[in-house]
């Protein structure tokens, strides 16, 4: 019976014709990558040096250090939420990352002299840590209370900016820019194990990979990802059919905290000199991805592969414009535009006629 | 007959913030029987069955399941001690397949935290094999019709291996062969000797299937029969509290000149293929067919909620476009939506805004007045009170206040608000799309009072209803629908059942 019902619907599906409007259908849901290929033609013409490994690699070492928060993001654009507080979680974790891992031969710019240089891996661990802590208040308010994420993480973002222009001001540091990191922590997270055609590729490019793996993993194998999906999807539904819908959403911003945290441990040695600006508007550049992949407000759709291509291609947008000589000022726009444009694109499957 | 009983539960008491919901009520459901719950929409049997469910925590009585006293704190708790339930509403994760949804809560894992897909695939083909339901489990949820969406919520219930299991109106979106279906599964279950509770409005299917009967009435009990014992009138009477000598009110409306023509109406994107038909002035004109046969098309496409491909409507011999529901108001159609609580009552706003919602032209006041047209500077408050005080009064809709939310009074009262809401409009010809789903008996008396009143004002009445003896009981003549296409038209004076059943199948 069942191979029957497939057999059929293999067949239907051959047997449909190319009419126009199917062409156009095709054409219009695949348009951000149809788009993204012209852009990717246009500017290489324009610029040769676009397709050298250097800007290649830069193109990609740019998506790997944005990938991690927009995938923590997604799972909270999955339950119908959002979280504006990520930028600032960015910024906390980054300062302290490189607060803990400044070099100790330069004594009088370290930030707590008297801590010596700690191993990465505990420093890794503890800013997912703080990430995840962070995560959980989220969690907790939105999943307690029923208060919608976006109220719930504003108010998340503007307590964690006090407390992040308070911590840059403790120690030695006085409010300065966090610098003078230990060259075994820029080393572990710029330095590269290998090169593409005499370019060095950076380490965190391949961090950025395995947790791409891993959250693919959280998200499609795992219970916790399936009921994070019924969950966006209907949480009545979710907790008439016994899942603990406190758990899974608390879990989800947790997990997404981690995230961040382990961005800002990247970022803290990435940018190399961090003040309580790291990570402001992180959330945004995150969710922009987000929608431009697929995941939908709607609740419960989304994939980890739409949404290392919604980063890939900001992060495309942003250095191609550039190599072709438009003005920064004008970038904004055309981000704009996209976000627009993609999530109309995303709608317009939802959208039943009548 | 004396078997223990699987299930006892004994003066339950819920109380909400100003409401005794339940008020000691006890059911006892024995092993291998259809135990029938029935009463009117208030009367309390879901919030019964949520109790039992731990969806809500009782305030007092006990329940007895299998011998041992239980109270369960959660869903998973019922569900993990042999209680499942189907959901009046359908609970679904509509963006997730099938299987993902038969499976949630308790999905096959291996490895401790991983889905197995594989064995997950299996068990949902073996239930669904059992239960002789033809769905693909990867299918996508939203994109199958209700009628599957509902078997797939039965499964479910069934493949929890429950020794009880709560049916919450579970045909309200079946066919006719489906409940067929429906009612073969229940009876294996009944040979495997589960409990079975049945909540439904239907009372020739409560009378079918059923062993025992219990009828609750404002969450007391009234009474526990055995269902051969009883008639569909000892139920009305048992439900309502006093005799219903007439189900229907005396049809006295006269029909008159025809006022609206429709020919070769025809959806664009919904399934109505074709359909022609005329509109006498102070006829209450019915609608019939099966779910899908494109009853509510005519209605939405007639009053431009869908976009119509062809067609030609005149009303009075001159030809209109109703292109958009703004446009058709203007007309004078009025249009009572299917689904009340999901397209026509503003639920957290109050009586008064959901009354005068389609007329605030008409209450505007204040500003520079222009060649003598009103002008348009405020709403008036003192008008649409007044306009409400008359709808209140004139649909006798029971309501503490002006002010009080619509959510929180009762289906038949919402249902009359917003046919207040359009006679404000002073329409001509009324669009009722299932005026009496999920009303109590006694409001549905009310409703049809009011529906035939209004043809006795002159109005032109169009009313589609999936329930047979109110279309018969209250319409001058039946179109029946079948595949999108007017089947035919019958007399409802000399028609039966079974002649409109006959045209409705016409087509599919």
């Amino acid at each position: 019976m069942n191979n029957e019902t497939k057999v059929q619907a293999k067949e239907a599906r051959v047997r449909q014709p190319w009419t126009a409007k199917r062409v156009g259908n095709l054409l219009l849901n695949n348009a951000l990558i149809i788009i993204m290929i012209i852009a990717v033609i246009y500017i290489a013409i324009k610029n040769p040096n676009f397709t050298q490994p250097a800007s290649v690699i830069n193109i990609l070492s740019q998506t790997a250090a944005y990938l991690p928060a927009a995938l923590g993001i997604g799972g909270c654009i999955v339950l119908t939420g959002t979280d504006l507080s990520a930028g600032r979680v960015v910024g906390i974790t980054a300062c302290i990352s490189a607060s803990l891992l400044q070099n100790a031969a330069n004594l009088a710019n370290k930030m707590w002299p008297e801590i010596g240089t700690l191993p990465i891996i505990v420093v890794i661990v503890l800013a997912m840590l703080i990430g995840a802590a962070v995560g959980c208040f989220n969690g907790f308010f939105v999943a307690k209370f029923k208060l919608h994420p976006f109220i719930v993480t504003l108010g998340t973002q503007l307590i964690l900016y006090t407390v992040l222009l308070l911590y840059v001001q403790m120690g030695n540091n006085k409010g300065m820019a966090i610098s003078n990191l230990d060259p075994s922590y820029t080393g572990f997270v710029k330095g590269s194990l290998f090169k593409i055609s005499g370019t060095p590729v950076p380490n965190y490019v391949l961090f950025a990979i395995v947790l791409t793996a891993v959250m693919w993993f959280i998200w499609n194998k795992t219970t916790f990802g399936k009921n994070m999906f019924a969950l966006g999807s209907n949480e009545e539904a979710a907790r008439v059919s016994g899942v603990n819908v406190f758990a899974v959403t608390v879990g989800v911003f947790a997990l997404a905290g981690a995230m961040y945290g382990f961005t800002g441990f990247i970022e803290g040695a990435r940018i190399g000199s961090n003040t309580a600006n790291t990570g402001l508007n992180y959330e945004l550049d995150a969710i922009a991805a987000c929608v431009i992949g697929g995941v939908s407000f709607v609740g419960g759709i989304g994939k980890i592969r739409g949404i290392v291509i919604g980063v890939l291609m900001l992060r495309l947008i942003f250095v191609g414009l550039t190599m072709v000589g438009v003005p920064q000022d004008l970038q904004y726009l055309i981000k704009g535009a996209i976000i627009l444009f993609a999530c109309a694109l995303d709608m317009r499957k939802y959208l039943v006629k009548k | 007959m004396e078997q223990p009983a699987l299930l006892e539960m004994q003066n339950i008491t819920k109380e909400f913030p100003g409401v005794k919901a339940l008020d000691g009520v006890s059911l006892t459901v024995r092993p291998g029987t259809v135990h029938a719950l029935m009463g009117e929409n208030g009367a309390g049997k879901s919030t019964l069955m949520k109790c039992l469910f731990g969806i809500y925590a009782k305030d007092a009585g006990t329940i007895v399941l299998d011998g041992k006293e239980v109270d369960f704190k959660n869903s998973k708790e019922a569900l993990e001690n042999g209680v499942a339930m189907v959901h009046q509403e359908l609970n679904q994760a509509l963006t997730r397949s099938v299987m993902d949804n038969l499976w949630l809560g308790r999905y096959p894992k291996v490895g401790g935290i991983m889905v197995s897909e594989g064995t997950m695939r299996k068990r949902t083909r073996e239930i669904f094999d059992e239960l002789d339901v033809h769905v693909d489990p990867k299918a996508i949820m939203s994109t199958l019709p209700v009628s599957q969406r509902q078997m797939v919520e039965i499964a479910k219930a069934v493949s929890y291996n429950a020794k009880i299991i709560v049916f919450d109106e579970p045909t309200s979106s079946l066919t006719e062969a489906e409940v067929e279906h429906l009612f073969r599964i229940i009876n294996m279950l009944r040979q495997r000797g589960c409990g079975i509770i049945y909540i439904s409005h239907k009372m020739d299917e409560i009378l079918r299937i059923s062993d025992d009967v219990t009828i609750m009435r404002d969450g007391k009990w009234v009474a526990t029969r055995q269902a051969a014992t009883l008639t569909m009138d000892e139920i009305i009477k048992l439900m309502v509290g006093r005799e219903l000598t007439n189900r229907f009110p005396p049809k006295d409306n006269v029909p008159g000149d025809v006022i609206l023509e429709v020919e070769h109406l025809a959806g664009k994107y919904t399934r109505l293929k074709d359909a022609s038909f005329q509109l006498r002035k102070g006829e209450v004109l019915g609608i019939a067919g099966l779910d899908g046969s494109g009853r509510t098309e005519v209605l939405e496409n007639l009053f431009g909620a869908m976009t119509k491909e062809s067609g030609t409507i005149r009303l009075h011999g001159k030809e209109i476009k109703n292109k958009s529901p703004r446009e058709a108001i203007k007309n004078g159609f009025a249009l009572l939506t299917e689904e009340r609580r999901a397209t026509g009552i503003f639920g957290i706003r109050d009586i008064k805004e959901n009354t005068v919602i389609s007329n605030l032209n008409s209450y505007l006041r204040g500003g520079l007045r222009v060649n003598g047209k009103q002008g348009s500077l405020y709403l008036s408050e003192k008008a649409m009170k007044k306009d409400t005080d008359w709808a209140i009064q004139a649909m006798h809709i029971k309501t503490p206040s002006q002010s009080t939310q619509i959510r929180s009074l009762s289906g038949g009262n919402q249902q009359k608000v917003i046919i207040g809401r359009w006679l404000l409009t002073a329409p001509e010809v009324l669009l009722l799309d299932e005026p009496t789903r999920g009303i109590d008996v006694g409001a549905k008396y009310e409703i049809y009072q009011l529906i035939l009143d209004l043809a006795k004002e002159g109005k032109g009445v169009i009313m589609v209803s999936s329930e047979m003896p109110e279309l018969l009981g209250i319409c001058d003549r039946i179109l029946v629908m079948s595949g999108g296409q007017l089947a035919g038209e019958v007399d409802a004076r000399n028609t039966s059942q079974e002649e409109i059943l006959t045209l409705a199948a016409k087509y599919v």
